[in-house]
């Protein structure tokens, strides 16, 4: 590296760089080659990337029905265990609420003598419309799209959140 | 007894057999000792010599020395499990039961892996923090504090992913907090995420993943690092000793 003979050679290269022309051959190949390697590093980095990003997944179907609206006595929440969703009846309508604490992820509880949906792991409490009351959370907890299926079933989809104020008659 | 020990080790040493394992035969000079050392695959980066005060216990408590030990032994029970363990669902659940109720010594060697990782993220913290309030993170040896510090991580890492391979409620609920808190970063949060779990859910796809990288990517890059780590140590010229224990302590 410090070989005293390679001094003028660098500093030949480096006149060459400058000026554009009298390239060495082996400037150019080493920037091909570089060239090359980075080109199929980032390409072998999104690819593997794409490999662990699954395309199917055998997770619960985000959307489900919920029984027919009757099934729901009015000015109630009642809790879906499965999907994880208060379904929130009032004069007004429908709406479902998210049962996940947007704090961390745990998953809230109906407490009936309060009328607050809380939150075990870190004390968040939300109102009946997912509002925050008090606790980490950072978000109210969304609401999710209630429609009625031809059948007159109640349809929700956990895919598509919607404003608060978006209800489904009754 | 001793002496009679000794000149047999040195008859052995004399064998054909000896050296040609060892490549030379009875090591009786400072030189020759060296050599040995240089010479054999497994010492090669170890220093050659060290200094009495190095060695004393409160130069470093053995703490560094502990926490290594502590992850061979990790090691050899972590693999010793794995020929109970699938990583399925609900597999992975019945099979840490059966290591605890059915399977002989099971519940020795299970307990011996949890407690001894509980262990090892102790001590190596208190590790770390000798060698802070030691100094010895200064020249020359910052490149190997750093390394310290990639060595505490994949240790934390391999305490994480080894949470969730019991697939109890404890181990869904910690990895389900964990990784929303990694989904709190910035930009890629939410697609890390994805991409650690395999899915939304911590489902099977996160408990095969976190298997994966539990029992080879995790502890091939601590091996790695621990290497560079210990052959670091003797290149920046051994242990820090404080000024006040060269004197009369």
């Amino acid at each position: 590296m410090s070989d005293p003979k390679q001094q003028p050679h660098a500093s030949e290269s480096e006149q060459g760089h400058t000026a554009g022309a009298g390239k060495s051959r082996r400037d150019f190949l080493n920037e091909i080659t570089l060239g090359a390697l980075g080109i199929a590093g980032l390409g072998s980095t999104v690819v593997t990337y794409q490999f662990f990003s699954p395309n199917v997944l055998f997770e619960p179907s985000m959307t489900f029905r919920a029984g027919t609206p009757d099934l729901y006595p009015v000015n109630s929440v009642s809790f879906l265990q499965d999907q994880l969703v208060y379904i929130v009846r009032m004069t007004e309508g429908f709406y479902a609420v998210s049962a996940v604490c947007t704090h961390l992820g745990c998953i809230t509880q109906w407490k009936p003598e309060a009328d607050t949906i809380a939150c075990p792991c870190h004390g968040s409490k939300f109102k009946r419309d997912g509002i925050k009351i008090e606790g980490p959370a950072p978000r109210p907890l969304p609401h999710f799209s209630v429609t009625l299926t031809p059948d007159g079933e109640l349809l929700v989809d956990k895919l598509q959140t919607v404003k608060s104020t978006q209800v489904l008659k009754a | 007894m001793a002496t009679t020990l000794h000149s047999l080790l040195d008859q052995l040493r004399e064998t054909r057999a000896w050296k040609s394992v060892f490549r030379r035969g009875p090591a009786r000079t400072n030189r020759t000792r060296s050599l040995a050392v240089f010479g054999n695959l497994f010492l090669h980066w170890m220093p050659v010599k060290v200094r009495e005060k190095s060695l004393a216990v409160r130069a470093s408590y053995y703490l560094g020395s502990i926490s290594f030990l502590l992850f061979i032994a990790l090691t050899i029970t972590g693999i010793l499990l794995m020929f109970y363990y699938h990583p399925a669902v609900p597999q992975a659940y019945r099979d840490m039961k059966d290591l605890r109720f059915v399977v002989s010594n099971g519940v020795f060697l299970r307990n011996a892996h949890r407690l001894a990782a509980q262990l090892m993220v102790l001590l190596v913290f208190l590790h770390m923090f000798h060698v802070f309030y030691r100094g010895g993170y200064k020249p020359p040896h910052e490149f190997n504090w750093v390394v310290g510090v990639i060595l505490l991580l994949v240790t934390l890492f391999l305490s994480y992913t080894g949470y969730l391979l019991p697939w109890d409620q404890l181990a869904f609920w910690a990895i389900t907090v964990g990784t929303n808190i990694m989904s709190a970063m910035p930009v890629i949060g939410g697609k890390l995420r994805f991409t650690l779990l395999g899915g939304n859910l911590v489902g099977e796809n996160a408990l095969l993943r976190f298997y994966v990288l539990h029992v080879v990517v995790l502890p091939l890059i601590a091996f790695l690092f621990i290497g560079i780590h210990f052959w670091r140590v003797q290149k920046d010229g051994g242990l820090t000793v404080r000024s006040k224990d060269d004197g009369k302590e």
